[in-house]
């Protein structure tokens, strides 16, 4: 009884909102109350900071529209095939050169330093390659998406417990056999934080590249929005991306099982 | 960034690895000259590198590369000093605000993985077409790591330094210019340097995108005079800037941490 007595007690005391919970909510009604107050001062050019009933109403409308899943589907589809293809042949590249000691110093420094260019400069020759449809977007991508993934698998190789690699051999497995039973289980942290900068980067190059040219995706939808200058709608199509983007992000990095790998 | 680091320690003196490295490069080059010249692919999508080369010149003399550098390079140290100025005071602030901390730092890192350059449009709308546009989507979109690496650095301070400060008695302002800062600098400046890439990488973007400003834009003025040749020639002159900025930083942050 003493012991539930305690307990109660303890309960009793916790506050119902935490002070982080409750600073939370006072910074976001903070900037919802400045935003609103902006719109409606005259102070800038009108509609540049539109009410946030015009945003709810778009993004409301943004959602119930067909169209937008259309869209949505265009983009998930090119960013899809980019991470496929830059995933993989960063993963294949990534594998040899962390395997391979004389190829990695041969080879890894052009990709060490072509990685952080800027990748949206190659997407005049990506047009010329692969036209102005969904390729070239994907081309991008796929682009974007090679470097961060082939760097980070070539220094997992490199971390990979000696002992895994002997156990493997002393097994007599084959080169497949090390790669799918030694070398992809060992480096599952590499990978998935490799697959997880390679997918915000793959985002980013395949939505500008839509944003520079094309007649569909969201990439699309926002660079309309801006030319018909329907601000609420381009406001609304940015925070449905930024949502995505980072739940994207989140969901890569729990399905790879990142947090559990950065307790132990 | 930090990836490839084993490769970057390689002995200097392996110079086999490094030459097939470049044979490699130039054996690629030649294969597409010659499949170029002898008409397997066609001129019109890709120019041969011998013409590509030829036009560097050109590019440079007529197109006024060292301005549109210079303004790129003016752009980017612009967006880098707000970035020393906002990002180092946001992760100082809420470093020493706990509450703050723990309420805003998950919202920081997940604009970290946030695609902010695709705010430009809005950005075109709020500042005009004008480099202010350029400069504050570098200085936003690399703001998330400079304020992360901060906190880092001052949460990561050794105790033994900071007990160091209080048997001096030292006050909550010394405690932080005489202890914590210092201790904190070479860690600030890897979130300054990745900062500044983000920066780099955003400005030649937007500049490619909006047409506007230095280097990115003579890449899309260039392609859309279908200038093939000296599109390429563009982009590899971009590519080389890059990597000296990417270089002359790492070097720097070497010279800034000489003990690691």
């Amino acid at each position: 009884m003493a012991e539930t007595g305690r307990l109660t007690k303890a309960a009793v005391a916790a506050p119902v909102i935490s002070p982080v919970t409750l600073l939370r909510l006072a910074i976001i009604l903070t900037v919802l109350a400045i935003w609103e107050f902006l719109s409606h001062s005259g102070w800038l050019y009108r509609d540049v900071v539109p009410s946030l009933l015009a945003i709810g109403r778009a993004l409301y409308q943004l959602l119930s529209a067909p169209d937008y899943y259309f869209n949505l589907g265009v983009t998930a589809a090119e960013i899809g095939a980019a991470l496929a293809i830059g995933g993989l042949s960063g993963l294949a590249v990534g594998i040899l050169l962390g395997a391979n000691r004389f190829l990695s110093r041969a080879f890894e420094s052009y990709i060490y330093y072509l990685g952080p260019t800027p990748k949206i400069i190659f997407f005049p020759i990506m047009i010329m390659w692969f036209g102005v449809g969904p390729e070239s977007k994907v081309a991008l991508g796929t682009l974007s998406c090679f470097f961060p993934v082939a760097l980070s698998v070539a220094a997992g190789m490199r971390q990979i417990d000696k002992v895994l690699i002997r156990v493997g051999n002393s097994f007599r497995a084959n080169s497949w056999q090390m790669v799918t039973k030694i070398y992809l289980p060992a480096m599952r942290h590499p990978i998935v934080n490799g697959a997880r900068l390679g997918l915000g980067v793959a985002l980013i190059g395949t939505l500008l590249a839509e944003t520079k040219l094309s007649n569909k995706g969201i990439g699309f939808l926002i660079i309309n929005a801006y030319s018909t200058f329907d601000m609420p709608r381009m406001y609304a199509n940015l925070i449905v991306l930024f949502v995505l983007a980072i739940g994207a992000n989140a969901l890569v990095g729990r399905l790879g099982g990142l947090h559990s790998i950065k307790r132990l | 960034m930090t990836a490839a680091a084993p490769a970057r320690r390689a002995p200097p003196g392996n110079f086999a690895a490094a030459a097939v490295g470049l044979g490699a490069l130039a054996a690629f080059l030649l294969a597409v000259e010659i499949l170029i010249q002898t008409g397997v692919v066609s001129r019109f999508i890709v120019p041969p590198p011998s013409e590509i080369i030829g036009s560097f010149s050109r590019v440079i003399v007529e197109e006024h590369v060292f301005s549109r550098f210079l303004l790129t390079l003016t752009e980017c140290l612009t967006a880098g000093m707000m970035l020393t100025v906002f990002g180092v005071a946001g992760g100082v602030l809420m470093h020493r605000f706990k509450l703050l901390q723990q309420a805003c730092e998950t919202w920081v890192a997940a604009m970290a993985s946030a695609p902010i350059v695709l705010m430009y449009p809005l950005f075109l709308v709020i500042f005009g077409r004008n480099a202010w546009t350029i400069i504050m989507m570098g200085f936003f979109a690399a703001l998330p790591p400079v304020i992360l690496k901060t906190i880092e650095g001052i949460a990561g301070t050794r105790k033994v330094l900071v007990n160091v400060g209080r048997s001096f008695n030292l006050n909550a302002t010394q405690q932080f210019w005489k202890i914590l800062f210092p201790a904190a600098l070479p860690t600030i400046f890897v979130g300054l340097r990745l900062g500044l890439i983000f920066a780099l990488i955003n400005i030649v973007g937007v500049e490619f995108l909006i047409n506007f400003g230095g280097l990115g834009q003579l890449i899309n003025e260039l392609a859309e005079r279908y200038d093939l040749a000296g599109t390429y020639a563009a982009i590899c002159f971009v590519i080389l800037v890059s990597i000296v900025f990417f270089v002359a930083l790492e070097k720097t942050e070497r010279w800034l941490r000489p003990v690691d």
